[in-house]
């Protein structure tokens, strides 16, 4: 149980080093990210071990709980470029540490369909930790999706599972 | 431990020598000093700061009627050696601050150096000027032209002795070859190339030529997410010119001969010690990362510096390290703490003495800390104003660790994080020591009898 708390303050911080990094002077520093994530992996396994071993009746919950649809249109469009502006600041200047062009590459990364995402354990696994913001608003029928901000290196922020990912931390180089 | 290793004698005394820097506590960001060396002779020591400045001390020379002390290092050159810049295809600010500094071996006169920041090497030329020609034919002495009509002889300029005046110049920039940011150059034995090391790739410079460098060493794997370890130090070798080291943040250094091939991806020797099972934790990682890869002066030795502690290998093995220092032990039940504040991120350096039987590393609190390796002794110092009267004996400090703190002992739970000895250097040839705290550059001596 004190494992879980700290895996999960551990967690919390380092997203929120992570974040702070990206306007460090000088750009994201690539020696540093790969650290935190590595932290954040350490912690984020140990929390979701320890949350299973919490659930003996080997109860998974659901991996994904849309948003509540009768929200504030004004929270949706907040939360939505909340999420774009994270892929979008990260892919400028993570696409374009890459020295080919390799935004193509980072867009099929974001844009992968969950079967695709084979490294991404389904279940209890990927169920996000209850301190990070919430996911995407579920789209009622004909609901457009809320563009990406302009200057963001491509066109749509694509459909991604939680805002961020370990393995977007290094593509993002 | 016992108090005063260094140069291999267990009754070397260090003394205060000098300070430099501005006094007050609210430090200015671009006084920050991020690199410290001294040139092949002790006779130069220079510091790069955070805000792309170079300054250059030089020693006096020894008075004669003061036989037994040591010149004084006064500044001899300060210069701007690079600027912020943009990067505007990545939209990235490339940061000024100097990350390291190499003296070339000096050829002739004139001092040269390398100065380097996140993305651009700079060959500085230091050269001094004493004599300036006097009595041109077409020239006023304040430089506006004569009417030739008026000249009626003709005579030699001579050269009439000035005021010293010490000029850097750069003669060379080596710049758009690293994509990461660079962490290391080194010189080669062979005077005429030298490496530089970002976090994935390591490039190979002729010293003459600014436009092309060859590539030695990529790690960057071919799909970023399989991305599991950094180049975070290199250096040639101080004799061989075909052998270089490179550290990573796995905590793995690896030899590299570059007759094997054109791209040393394969290296020769691989050293790394297995992982003490006990000391696994969050932070593992981090903590084994090394900072800093030196060779010894005799070049059959090489140091690492993690988090915790320094380690010497021998060249000849791979499996172990011969010897293993801890700098500060105490801190290894407060990792997650330095985590939170940063402080498990930082880079310590450390360095040889000359006839390599002592090491030296910073740590925090203004403290840094000596490893005699012929006596098996360690002592840690505190650079700091309060200890800083002229030719005063350094006394040793001590840390408590347990329950009970003895009298001068200072408890971990007092140190200063925010005041740390990254960069420290050891005069080639000499016990003189350059110290830097976070914008005071200190410098200690032994005490001469």
């Amino acid at each position: 149980m004190e494992v879980n708390v700290e895996a999960r303050r551990i967690l919390a911080v380092s997203i929120s080093k992570l974040y702070a990094s990206r306007s460090q002077r000088g750009g994201l520093r690539l020696h540093r990210s790969l650290l935190l994530s590595m932290v954040m992996r350490s912690a984020r396994d140990i929390y979701h071990s320890s949350r299973e071993s919490e659930q003996p009746n080997g109860e998974q919950p659901a991996t994904e709980e849309p948003m509540d649809t009768n929200c504030d249109p004004k929270e949706k469009a907040r939360l939505a470029p909340d999420l774009a502006d994270t892929s979008a600041d990260m892919a400028p200047g993570v696409s374009d540490k890459l020295d080919e062009s390799d935004c193509d590459i980072t867009e099929d990364k974001e844009n992968l369909s969950p079967a695709k995402q084979s490294r991404k354990r389904r279940g209890k696994a990927s169920a996000a930790p209850d301190f990070l913001p919430s996911k995407r608003a579920r789209l009622e029928p004909g609901e457009e999706r809320y563009a990406a901000p302009v200057g963001s290196c491509r066109a749509g922020v694509g459909d991604y599972r939680s805002a961020l990912t370990l393995n977007q931390v290094i593509p993002a180089f | 431990m016992m108090a005063g290793p260094g140069g291999g004698s267990s009754d070397v005394q260090w003394c205060f020598s000098q300070v430099k820097g501005a006094m007050d506590d609210d430090v200015a960001e671009a006084d920050i000093i991020s690199t410290v060396e001294f040139n092949q002779s002790g006779e130069l020591l220079a510091t790069g700061d955070k805000g792309g400045r170079v300054v250059i001390f030089q020693q006096e020379p020894e008075s004669k009627n003061q036989p037994l002390r040591r010149g004084e290092y006064n500044v001899y050159s300060t210069f701007q050696s690079h600027e912020p810049e943009f990067d505007y295809l990545k939209s990235l600010e490339i940061e000024e601050k100097i990350n390291k500094i190499r003296w070339l071996p000096q050829k002739n006169a004139a001092h040269f150096l390398l100065s380097t920041n996140d993305k651009t090497i700079k060959l500085w030329k230091i050269s001094e000027r004493d004599k300036r020609p006097e009595g041109y034919n077409l020239k006023e002495e304040d430089g506006r032209y004569k009417d030739p009509s008026t000249i009626t002889a003709l005579r030699v300029p001579v050269l009439t002795p000035m005021d010293l005046m010490v000029e850097a110049s750069p003669r060379r920039v080596f710049a758009n070859a690293h994509t990461y940011h660079i962490n290391s150059i080194s010189i080669n034995s062979d005077c005429e190339t030298y490496l530089s090391a970002d976090d994935l790739r390591i490039n190979l410079w002729h010293q003459e030529i600014t436009d092309r460098s060859f590539n030695i060493v990529d790690i960057k794997p071919a799909n970023m997410e399989d991305l599991t370890e950094v180049i975070t130090a290199a250096e040639f070798h101080p004799n061989q010119c075909n052998t270089f080291v490179y550290s990573s943040s796995k905590g793995t250094i690896r030899l590299c001969d570059m007759r094997a091939s054109a791209l040393c991806d394969k290296h020769t020797k691989l050293f790394e010690e297995p992982e003490d099972p006990n000391n696994r934790s969050f932070f593992s990682e981090i903590i084994s990362s090394i900072s800093d890869v030196k060779f010894s002066n005799n070049g059959r030795y090489m140091m690492t510096r993690d988090y915790l502690s320094v380690k010497i290998w021998d060249l000849c093995m791979e499996t172990r390290p011969v010897e293993t220092y801890q700098v500060h032990e105490y801190l290894r039940s407060k990792l997650c703490s330095l985590y939170e504040n940063d402080c498990i991120f930082d880079k310590f350096e450390c360095c040889w003495n000359g006839n390599d039987s002592v090491v030296m590393t910073g740590s925090y609190n203004n403290f840094f800390r000596m490893f005699d390796r012929g006596y098996q002794q360690d002592v840690t110092y505190e650079a700091s104003r309060e200890n800083s009267r002229p030719r005063s004996i350094l006394k040793p400090r001590k840390i408590s660790t347990g329950g009970k703190r003895k009298k001068d002992e200072i408890s971990v739970d007092s140190l200063d994080f925010s005041k740390k000895i990254i960069h420290t250097a050891w005069h080639p040839l000499d016990n003189i020591i350059a110290v830097a705290t976070t914008n005071n550059l200190y410098i200690f001596q032994d005490k001469l009898n």
